[in-house]
């Protein structure tokens, strides 16, 4: 029995792997071409941009930097040499920094990864921590209370906040600066409350879901205390739920991430998105969208993986489903 | 049947609610709040008590006083009126982008119920991307292409708020257009276009209104960020976002520049989230 079923289960799992790849190159190939269209449709002439409103420069020498960057080019071939780069990991060149765009990004990258991976731990653990012990329904009603009114202040404000609180006012962390390992406390913190407020909200909707269903009360009558029957069977179901929001709460991050690296003063992605934008350094913004885009993917691709191992139902969909076809 | 689960049935049943006294009294203090921040908005000058432009340099970071309610900035200006006078800017600026969100959700998800798959599916496609990321995000990105300035922003915060309507005005009007009054009318002879127009749109219309009321708060939120950050509008415009901005710089020694205009949005959030959701409750009657 096993091995003659073995071949229709690979079959089908080497399938939905294509099927995921396939699914990846072609988010990473729509955000590239969206991105190519965009800078192409507004208005705005891209060497006067690059060059600044004060330069003072001759036509002849716009042509000339025209010609450098191939704008001169018609806009299909410009479009599939700029394909054939990204291939090659090739983003262009920063307008204003003159360095290679991998180059821009990937020195800023570590400090972004540090806050934003931080901040998605204490998110995690605040939001396990209140849907495992925030029992009666008083605790649940402020725990409540609390998610909305972090959702409803903007980010930055938060961060502000704590500062004047923690480091102007008690001192008990440093303002700003990088040396210091401290001065990463209080940011990965504001930035985690939001995304800790949202994740316990999903969490306990699932898990407040799952008590309502017979079989909780099933495991309540063999004498399972509230811990209990939360950790090892509802959780499971608030956690699916979550699990679905995994891209969400990354981009909160990242958006989040730009917020508080300028309240802070901190290095990172934010800061070099925020110039860019304001410089319109259009190779770098492009860098920082696509990078966005890959980020996102890879999200989703373990998301995919990880649905089966945390709902056993999956997987035996997935192979009563084959039988049926093996049939 | 043990006695714990009892109550639990009732609740599901809507039998008891204990809270619900003092759900309505939240509800009644958001209603308050949202009105005084309309008040704000439109006559600025009934409430503030000072030029919100106008500069004293002698004033200047003054602690917050019963002659300065919220304090001085940087520049000696009143920080209780710069409050007053951001309201019209920054709720503006999310009620505008929400308006228009939802009258192009409204046309796009609505047309979108009743077109050929292929263009209902792309149509469908592109929102479940953009949903899959949080509004200031989206935002973010907008501006990032068309380049910094309020229109932009007010641009930008629009096309971010625009997928969820998109959604919600094709899923009930997919579900409206087979509904029994609709095809009755159908019946008695009402012409198709008409009957859409009369029958479908209202009833989309109302739940995207819902909708709408909480979603004004995660407007206002991605237009403060954005303007926090410098990209939308610039001083010495009073918006909210802007004026956090100014007051991170001087933290350290004038803490009510950057808290008070923050009590303000969150304020205002708060209150339009809970109006939501008891209209939302209401309209699924359970209000």
């Amino acid at each position: 029995m096993r091995s003659r079923s073995a071949d229709p289960v690979v079959k089908p799992v080497l399938i939905r792997i294509a099927g995921l790849a396939a699914s990846v190159v072609i988010v990473l190939w729509g955000a590239a071409t969206l991105a190519f269209l965009a800078f192409r449709v507004i208005p705005g002439d891209p060497v006067s941009v690059m060059l600044g409103p004060q330069a003072q420069v001759s036509e002849a020498v716009k042509d000339g930097i025209r010609a450098d960057l191939g704008l001169d080019r018609p806009p299909l071939e410009q479009y599939f040499s700029y394909l054939w780069q990204l291939l090659q990991g090739n983003l262009g060149e920063s307008y204003q920094l003159r360095l290679p765009v991998t180059e821009v990004i990937g020195r800023q990258l570590g400090a972004t990864v540090q806050l934003t991976s931080l901040a998605l731990v204490i998110a995690v653990v605040l939001a396990l921590a209140v849907a495992l012990f925030a029992r009666g329904r008083v605790s649940r009603g402020i725990v409540a209370g609390v998610e909305l009114v972090v959702l409803s202040s903007p980010v930055f404000w938060i961060g502000i906040l704590l500062l004047s609180v923690f480091a102007f006012g008690l001192g008990w962390f440093p303002v700003s600066g990088t040396r210091n390992p401290a001065t990463i406390v209080l940011p990965a913190i504001t930035l985690a409350l939001p995304v800790a407020a949202l994740l316990g909200q999903v969490l306990r909707d699932g898990i407040e879901a799952a008590e309502r269903q017979p079989w909780a009360t099933t495991v309540r009558a063999r004498g399972a205390g509230q811990v209990r029957l939360t950790a090892h069977h509802t959780l499971r179901h608030g956690a699916a739920g979550a699990l679905t929001l995994a891209a969400y709460l990354v981009g909160s991050l990242l958006g989040g991430a730009v917020l508080v690296e300028t309240v802070f003063a901190r290095p990172g992605l934010g800061r070099v998105t925020l110039s860019a934008i304001t410089d319109r350094d259009l190779p770098v913004i492009t860098g920082v969208i696509l990078f966005s885009a890959l980020v996102f993917v890879v999200v989703n691709l373990i998301v995919e993986l990880l649905y089966p191992v945390l709902d056993p139902r999956l997987r035996r969909i997935d192979v009563r489903r084959v039988r049926e076809v093996g049939a | 049947m043990s006695a714990s689960a009892r109550p639990d049935i009732a609740r599901r049943m809507g039998v008891s609610r204990p809270a619900n006294a003092s759900r309505r009294v939240l509800l009644w203090a958001a209603l308050a709040v949202l009105a005084v921040v309309a008040v704000m908005a439109v006559f600025p000058s009934l409430i503030a008590t000072h030029d919100p432009l106008r500069t004293d340099v002698r004033a200047a970071l003054e602690a917050p006083s019963p002659a300065h309610l919220f304090g001085t900035d940087q520049s000696g200006r009143d920080v209780f009126s710069r409050v007053v006078y951001g309201a019209g800017r920054s709720v503006g600026i999310g009620l505008l982008a929400t308006g228009l969100a939802l009258v192009i959700g409204l046309v796009v998800g609505a047309l979108s119920g009743v077109a050929p798959r292929a263009v209902d599916a792309t149509a469908m496609r592109i929102t479940d991307v953009l949903l899959a990321f949080p509004e200031f995000l989206v935002a973010l990105v907008v501006v990032a292409i068309l380049g910094p300035g309020p229109t932009n922003v007010a641009i930008a915060v629009t096309i971010a708020a625009v997928p969820v309507y998109v959604r919600l005005a094709r899923v009930q009007t997919r579900s409206l257009a087979l509904a029994e009054h609709v095809e009755a009318a159908r019946i008695l002879g009402v012409p198709r276009m008409r009957a859409f127009v009369r029958h479908v749109v209202p009833g989309v219309l109302g739940s995207l209104s819902v909708l709408a009321t909480i979603g004004i708060g995660s407007s206002i939120l991605a237009a403060a960020g954005l303007s926090f950050l410098g990209l939308g509008p610039i001083e010495p415009s009073p918006e909210w976002g802007l004026m956090l901005s100014g007051g991170r710089n001087v933290l350290g020694t004038a803490w009510w520049i950057a808290v008070f205009p923050g009590v303000a949005i969150t304020l205002t959030v708060v209150s339009a989230t809970i109006v939501g959701r008891g209209l939302r409750a209401r309209a699924e009657g359970r209000g």
